[in-house]
């Protein structure tokens, strides 16, 4: 069978899904990292697959892609930061424990 | 003229003596204070007299004529191509006198106070403000545009309020210093309006340009100025007579004359040098540096300004006669003889002969200043001596106080004009003017003189005979020579200063004016006035009760006349029942209810919004992560609907 442009577009919806999905019910702030990075790739697969099937001589969605890797890792290292101060003070990375930002 | 950048110095002088000691007084100069501020002062008084003899011996004359000089002129705030406001100095006979006058009394009375003041806690803060009114004084005198005797005048308003309050631990010194501040603010309103409606007609701030515009026969600003008006009144009267409320509220003219007895509150040296002798003249100085313009362009002006000037003399003479604190008897002789100087520029014209009255004001001017200083000083030893301003605890100081006694008769004597003393001579000039010119206001002027010698009499024999002195206060201190010099040199100058041949100096065109006095003329006034002193004799040389009976005889009169003519209750009257029940109170219930209703409904409604909402900031990170999911979303629905 033949892999067109449907079946990636299924697999980086399934994965944008799942990403959003991890983003809301984990309470484990790692994990909610994790999950971040699964939406971000499932938009990384669009690139790539709009820009092999609809305009194969083109390279802005390789770009794109690129720079996004390249602004995931920026933003993993903050994340991660944050992460470990978090824990630091509060001797926990639990979402629900760190909520005194408030009103 | 030769180089005139040390003019500048006769203000500045006092400038830096005020910033000295009003920023380092207290720490460094504690005792040498009064030292320091006397040293400045000396010195922009021998620089004001070497100034004065330059220009009335050697370089103002020109052909005759004295000239108006400008030694220099700087630009301060430029407004548009043709208006700017200037710091300037102008030379001419009236302001170099006037600086000889400042300068002189200021000095005076800087000298006076090393002793009178001495032991003060604020000793160097009451040095430091001296300097200020002062220097302020100086630059009020010497200002060469319109722009710039208001900022002056503005500062010696706040130096006068300053020193009124200085003793600011007393009630009726606050009070009396609040008085006097807003009375005389009140009257710069005026005085303000009254200057931008003369430089809107006439393009400029500068006196001499304004004067020359406005005065010159078919200048287009003149035309203008005349033919436009308000009410009926053109708007060159207008101007002149709003400068005149400024003018006469400085001046303690009828009626914004109620801040000035009150304003005795303040030391007396200070008493002696702003309301006695310079400040309260600054009226009389402003209209007779305008004199071309109020008395070509806008005679009627110069009608209400005699009038006025009349009407202050009169009843402030006639107050004097009833008041008991010898500071006021003297504050309402200061007021009168203020009157006399308005009234005399006020019936005289522009040019020649008919100028006299302009010289006679001037002559007053620089005469009253001498003996009234005197009359301030000696009442200031007095009241140093007995610790009372109330004349009923004073009596029999001839014998206690003699140079202090000499010199109070040398100018009262003087005030009520028996030659050959100084004041003699301006007031038979003034009275010799008001007889050519206006017979109203001479007669007016012949009551208030034989008045004069009545109540400055009344003055000297309840002070120095009357009963004879208990000496209770073993502690009283004699004067020291600090104190006694100053009254010496200013009789001195209360004495030969009638000698000076004013026309000579001063007069409306520059012009030589000739001023000798008829004998035949001056026996009616001298009588009146010897008769006023007999009469004073007889009812308080010896203690009885022939004045109560008198008082009695005259009682609704002398009522009206002891509760000040009830001025001062009908200012009350009018601003706390008629200002503060019609508009005060009024506009504190819109600005209470209304305005700020508007202002706390807005905040009350965005408190109760919020307060209802702001659990939506929960503090949880991913409630708002849904929330930003179901706008995206939302968002992407409508962006797809819209795109089909």
């Amino acid at each position: 069978m033949q892999i067109g442009l449907n079946h990636l577009l299924f697999l980086s919806t399934a994965l944008f899904f799942i990403g959003i999905y991890g983003f809301f019910t984990r309470k484990n702030l790692v994990t909610i990292l994790m999950s971040v990075e699964l939406v971000l790739n499932s938009v990384n697969l669009n690139f790539i697959a709009f820009n092999k099937y609809l305009w194969p001589n083109r390279l802005d969605g390789v770009f794109f892609t690129v720079f996004i890797i390249a602004i995931a890792a920026a933003e993993a290292a903050v994340a991660i930061a944050i992460i470990i101060n978090l824990y630091r003070s509060h001797q926990s990375i639990d979402v629900e424990k760190a909520e005194e930002l408030k009103y | 003229m030769p180089n005139a950048i040390y003019i500048a110095l006769i203000p500045l002088l006092p400038l830096t003596g005020f910033l000295l000691l009003g920023l380092f007084g207290r720490k460094i100069f504690k005792n040498s204070s009064g030292i320091i501020g006397t040293v400045f002062l000396l010195a922009a008084t021998l620089i004001s007299l070497y100034t004065a003899y330059g220009y009335f011996f050697d370089y103002g004359k020109v052909n005759g004529i004295y000239q108006k000089l400008f030694p220099f002129n700087y630009t301060w705030l430029t407004f548009s191509g043709n208006l700017s406001i200037d710091m300037g100095v102008i030379l001419d006979p009236i302001s170099v006198m006037m600086l000889v006058v400042v300068s002189f009394i200021s000095l005076m009375v800087h000298i006076y106070s090393l002793a009178y003041m001495k032991g003060e806690e604020r000793f160097p803060t009451y040095y430091a403000f001296l300097a200020l009114f002062t220097f302020s004084m100086l630059g009020l005198v010497l200002s060469s545009n319109i722009f710039q005797i208001y900022i002056f005048w503005e500062l010696v308003g706040v130096s006068s309020f300053l020193l009124i309050g200085y003793y600011y631990d007393r009630p009726g010194a606050v009070a009396a210093s609040k008085k006097a501040f807003i009375v005389t603010r009140f009257a710069d309103l005026g005085f303000l309006i009254g200057i931008l409606v003369l430089s809107f007609y006439s393009n400029t701030l500068d006196f001499n340009t304004l004067i020359q515009r406005l005065t010159t026969p078919g200048s287009d600003q003149l035309k203008t100025a005349v033919t436009s008006s308000f009410l009926g009144i053109s708007a060159l009267t207008w101007g002149t007579v709003l400068v005149f409320i400024g003018g006469a509220g400085k001046s303690a003219m009828f009626p914004l004359h109620i801040w000035l007895p009150d304003a005795m509150e303040g030391p007396t040296p200070v008493s002696a040098l702003i309301h006695a002798a310079t400040m309260v003249v600054a009226g009389v100085y402003l209209v007779a540096r305008l004199f071309p313009l109020f008395s070509i362009a806008a005679p009627d002006s110069l009608h209400i300004v005699a009038y006025v000037g009349a009407v202050s003399a009169l009843l402030a003479a006639i107050i004097a006669c009833t008041q008991t604190d010898i500071k006021r008897v003297l504050a309402y002789s200061t007021m009168s003889q203020i009157g006399y100087m308005m009234f005399a520029l006020g019936i005289a014209k522009y040019g020649g002969e008919d100028g006299l009255g302009y010289t006679a004001s001037m002559f007053h001017l620089f005469t009253h200043a001498m003996f009234k200083a005197l009359l301030f000083l000696c009442a200031g030893a007095v009241i140093h001596y007995v610790h009372s301003n109330e004349m009923g605890d004073m009596g029999g100081l001839r014998r206690k106080l003699p140079v202090t006694h000499i010199t109070f008769l040398i100018a009262c004597l003087s005030i009520a004009g028996i030659p050959p003393l100084s004041g003699f001579f301006s007031k038979e000039e003034i009275l010799l003017a008001a007889w050519q010119q206006n017979k109203t206001i001479y007669w007016m002027g012949l009551i208030t003189s034989g008045i004069t010698a009545f109540y400055m009499f009344r003055l000297y024999f309840s002070i120095f005979w009357n009963k004879d002195y208990n000496d209770h206060h073993t502690s009283a201190t004699k004067g020291s020579w600090l104190i006694t010099l100053p009254l010496i040199i200013l009789a001195i100058g209360s004495v030969i200063s009638g000698f000076i041949p004013f026309g000579n100096f001063i007069s409306t065109d520059g012009n030589h004016l000739e001023t000798g006095f008829d004998a035949v003329f001056s026996a009616g006034p001298v009588a009146l006035g010897l008769a006023g002193i007999f009469t004073a004799m007889r009812l308080y040389k010896k203690q009885s009760n022939r004045p109560d009976k008198i008082s009695l005889l005259f009682k609704s009169l002398y009522k009206t006349a002891y509760h000040k003519f009830y001025i001062d209750e009908i200012y009350l009257f009018i601003t706390k029942k008629i200002l503060f029940n019609l508009v005060g109170r009024p506009a504190a219930w819109f600005d209470k209810n209304i305005l700020d209703g508007l202002v706390n409904l807005t905040g009350n409604t965005t408190q109760i919004i919020s307060e209802k909402i702001k659990g939506v900031q929960s503090g949880k990170v991913q409630q708002y992560a849904i929330y930003f999911l179901a706008g995206a979303i939302g968002l992407a629905l409508l962006f797809i609907y819209w795109w089909n």
